[in-house]
């Protein structure tokens, strides 16, 4: 298969996301968590948070519709039929808590082929209201060959 | 933490309509992840786990040995294979290093002795 690796370096236009309490309890109970950190504000604001605290990988929640328009750019042509979500790294800044504003921005990192495959990086830089980088994603994208 | 202690192994075994919940929660709503009849025409034994369900039991595992969400600086993980519903989900670690008050952790998930995600790796904050 080719791969366009022209369209390594192409940065997507910011989303912003609004984290709300019930969205991180929804969460936490969806990926079995019971630390009250995530659950109960009282015990959040206890432990010296302003409000529930978001699990790390509740950065799936506030990045991924970021990640979206770069997996669907024409440009960019994944073969949806044939991909599979081969990797994922996250790297975390301060804790998101609810009422955080967290914006996120999508760049292309690698476009390659290797064996046959394609592999497609993408990473993404969130933001919260106060410009701290609460998190980095590094998303890997494999498109097998036919 | 110490160079070769294990962490706390996590077992979970994700109910029939848990990938719906997850689906809502997270947002992704991919059909070979909620729909039995689509997952079997392409080819899937029938509708499979998120992986960034499974990923968030290997984190669980890491925030729970560290002492909550604040120690866990990073986490990497490779998917393979795939991950179903009703079967038990294990999440086994082993500290592989310590250095400058950050432990490096190896760690896996497997269900029924195959990994579904391997090659992964957690930093985490340690007093």
């Amino acid at each position: 298969m080719s791969v366009n690796s022209g369209c390594i370096g192409k940065t997507y236009p910011a989303t912003s996301y609004a984290v709300g309490r019930e969205k991180v309890r929804e969460y936490a109970l969806a990926v079995g968590e019971v630390n009250p950190l995530y659950l109960d504000p009282e015990a959040a604001r206890a432990a010296g948070y302003d409000d529930v605290v978001a699990p790390p990988m509740f950065a799936v929640v506030y990045s991924s519709q970021a990640v979206m328009p770069a997996l669907f750019d024409p440009e960019v042509g994944i073969d949806f039929a044939r991909m599979v979500h081969g990797g994922q790294e996250f790297r975390w800044g301060p804790l998101v808590v609810a009422g955080d504003e967290v914006s996120t921005a999508v760049t292309v990192k690698d476009v390659a082929e290797r064996a046959g495959k394609g592999f497609f990086v993408f990473e993404s830089v969130s933001r919260n209201q106060r410009d701290e980088t609460v998190c980095v994603g590094t998303w890997t994208n494999i498109v097998r060959g036919g | 933490m110490r160079p070769g202690d294990e962490l706390d192994v996590l077992k979970v075994t994700p109910d029939k309509y848990l990938t719906v919940r997850y689906a809502g929660a997270s947002g992704d709503f991919n059909p070979i992840h909620i729909d039995e009849d689509f997952a079997r025409q392409v080819g899937l034994p029938g509708r499979i786990l998120h992986g960034l369900y499974s990923m968030a039991q290997v984190a669980r595992a890491q925030t729970d040995a560290a002492g909550g969400p604040h120690a866990l600086r990073r986490l990497s993980v490779q998917f393979r294979g795939m991950g179903l519903p009703e079967h038990e989900l294990t999440v086994t670690g082993t500290v592989r290093e310590v250095a400058d008050g950050v432990a490096l952790v190896e760690t896996t998930a497997e269900q029924a002795g195959k990994a579904i995600i391997r090659n992964a790796e957690a930093e985490l904050l340690v007093d």
